[in-house]
């Protein structure tokens, strides 16, 4: 167990000293535009719009707020950094070792994890200076907001592996996760939707993130809770098998 | 029980290279051992294989009796690689890579902390252990990765290419160093495209060529099959016409410039006698080339024409 123990927190170790390095790139520019959606669209325009679902706008929409910020900093860890690795070639430092893949995946998942959880520390503070956050339910905040920077950290992975190029890792959060997080209610209910589209929007893996996280923290969701953790659970154990799979055959990594 | 046992060893790469056609290869525990080739011949995905880096199509390898299947971690841990391309964060010190690369062999922070201090000492880059490693000459880049290769304390270090680019002096001094390491008993296993070196340092050879092992043998009874040498004759005054030089093959390159080829049994000393006797005067000898250099092309070109 010690053998496996010292490679797992090296890599840990690694990945955070290698983002809190960088702070002015990972860690500020999520507390600045994270501070500008509540300036925006919490304080000016939200106060326009009244309620929602019985809760101020800027209530409403915070948990989704922070929700976004670990979403986004979880997968950008991780590709970033794994791609970095295959790119400069220091991946072979680890392939080399006789370290199992599982820890090598565990590592680098783990770092993300940290990063989107300071990142939602950090946008959590910003939150309470405009908003009056209270926790509903502390146990499901805790494991949805675990969970989720789970699924985007093995997403990030997955994404890494496959990349050839930059490009490749900048599709993937442009093209795909940015508009999935836009249409995942953050800054609305779904209930406010036509039933097409409410049908639509039940395809979206993030609706049962920001809803579960929403509901730990109001007490209110779009979604039953028990379904959306057997949501969170399916795309955990999914995308672990696949990024596991993938390092096991030495996808994007071994000739 | 030997350092590295290969067998039938076969590498189809996707677009149907084959890239290495089934070789068989062993070496000695405590070797010095040169595994030669021409570029595309093999080398570098042998040495991928053996490390782990590179998936291989068929057959097996055992590093000090531990297939790399089966017994993967004991495999891994008998071997320090230092690669051909620099392969290391160039975002980090020399410190932290030396020290990470312990960690991740399940060494604790405090003796990989020891072990780089040690090994970054030796090879003179403890001076540089904060430094940012981008900001290292290439030199000691590839002293960086001798350090990173031999923290764990491998018992088999094998070193891809590690003099490319590297000036005389430093190429003399790390000769020195991986002598030392090997009469501490270290198997090392050495591709080079610096024929000398592997001359200087290497005690048995294999040479591969378009992914066969073409010679596999000691070091001195490969070079005892050179079967030529040639060698350049400066002279002190410019000739116009050659001598006869007693049915040696030889040219005159330029009027102050004689090459001379001597085969196997032939005596050199007839050559001075030829010349002597002509009243033309040598200031100086050299060899054309590598005697290896020579033998190791001999047998490319013997490969090709097969």
């Amino acid at each position: 167990m010690q053998s496996l123990f010292i490679p797992f927190s090296t890599i840990v170790i690694k990945e955070v000293s290698r983002f809190t390095r960088i702070w002015m790139q990972t860690i500020l520019p999520p507390a600045i535009s994270m501070t500008l959606y509540f300036v925006i669209f919490g304080g000016l325009i939200g106060s326009r719009i009244g309620t929602m679902n019985g809760f101020s706008y800027i209530d409403y929409i915070a948990p989704g707020i922070i929700m976004m910020a670990i979403i986004n900093n979880s997968y950008a860890n991780v590709v970033s950094s794994f791609y970095g690795a295959k790119f400069q070639r220091h991946i072979e430092e680890m392939l080399v070792a006789p370290i199992p893949n599982f820890i090598i995946l565990a590592g680098f998942v783990s770092g993300g994890v940290v990063r989107g959880l300071l990142i939602g520390v950090v946008v959590t503070i910003v939150a309470l200076f405009f908003t009056n956050l209270q926790v509903h339910n502390l146990i499901i905040t805790i494991a949805v907001v675990l969970m989720t920077s789970i699924v985007f950290s093995l997403a990030g992975m997955i994404n890494a592996i496959f990349a050839n190029k930059f490009d490749d890792i900048s599709v993937i959060p442009a093209f795909v996760l940015t508009p999935l997080i836009y249409l995942g209610g953050v800054f609305y209910s779904i209930d406010l939707l036509p039933d097409f589209w409410q049908k639509v929007s039940a395809f979206n893996p993030i609706l049962y993130m920001v809803n579960a996280f929403r509901y730990g923290m109001l007490g209110e969701s779009d979604i039953d809770i028990t379904h959306a953790f057997i949501m969170l659970t399916i795309f955990t154990i999914t995308l672990l098998i696949i990024s596991l799979q993938l390092l096991n055959k030495g996808v994007g990594i071994k000739s | 029980m030997p350092a590295l046992e290969i067998n039938n060893l076969k590498k189809l790469y996707p677009n149907n290279f084959e890239a290495l056609k089934g070789i068989n290869l062993n070496v000695n525990q405590g070797d010095f051992f040169a595994l030669l080739g021409p570029n595309g011949a093999g080398k570098s995905t042998t040495i991928g294989i053996i490390c782990g880096l590179v998936n291989k199509t068929s057959g097996t390898i055992k590093v000090f009796g531990h297939d790399i299947d089966t017994e993967n971690t004991a495999a891994k841990a008998c071997i320090g690689i230092v690669p051909q391309e620099i392969n290391f964060s160039q975002f980090e010190s020399c410190l932290s890579i030396v020290t990470n690369q312990g960690g991740y062999y399940g060494i604790t922070r405090q003796i990989a902390f020891e072990r780089a201090e040690k090994y970054l000492k030796n090879l003179g880059l403890w001076e540089k252990r904060n430094e940012c490693s981008r900001n290292l000459s290439g030199g000691m880049k590839r002293r960086l990765m001798i350090a990173r290769a031999l923290i764990h304390e491998p018992k088999m270090l094998i070193l891809d290419e590690p003099t490319a680019g590297v000036d005389v002096e430093l190429r003399r001094s790390m000769w020195d160093f991986l002598t030392n390491l090997n009469q501490q008993g270290i198997t090392i296993v050495l591709t080079t495209h610096y024929l000398e070196e592997a001359e200087s340092l290497c005690k048995n050879i294999a040479i591969i060529n378009q992914g066969q092992i073409i010679e596999d043998t000691s070091m001195k009874q490969l070079l005892a099959k050179s079967g030529k040498e040639t060698f350049f004759f400066d002279l002190v005054d410019p000739i116009i016409t050659l001598p006869d030089l007693n049915c040696l093959s030889s040219q005159l390159i330029d009027p102050t410039t004689i090459e001379v080829e001597i085969l196997g049994r032939e005596n050199i000393s007839q050559v001075f006698d030829v010349l002597s006797n002509n009243n033309i005067n040598v200031s100086s000898m050299r060899n054309k080339s590598n005697r290896l250099e020579e033998l190791f092309l001999d047998l490319l070109n013997n490969n090709k024409l097969n």
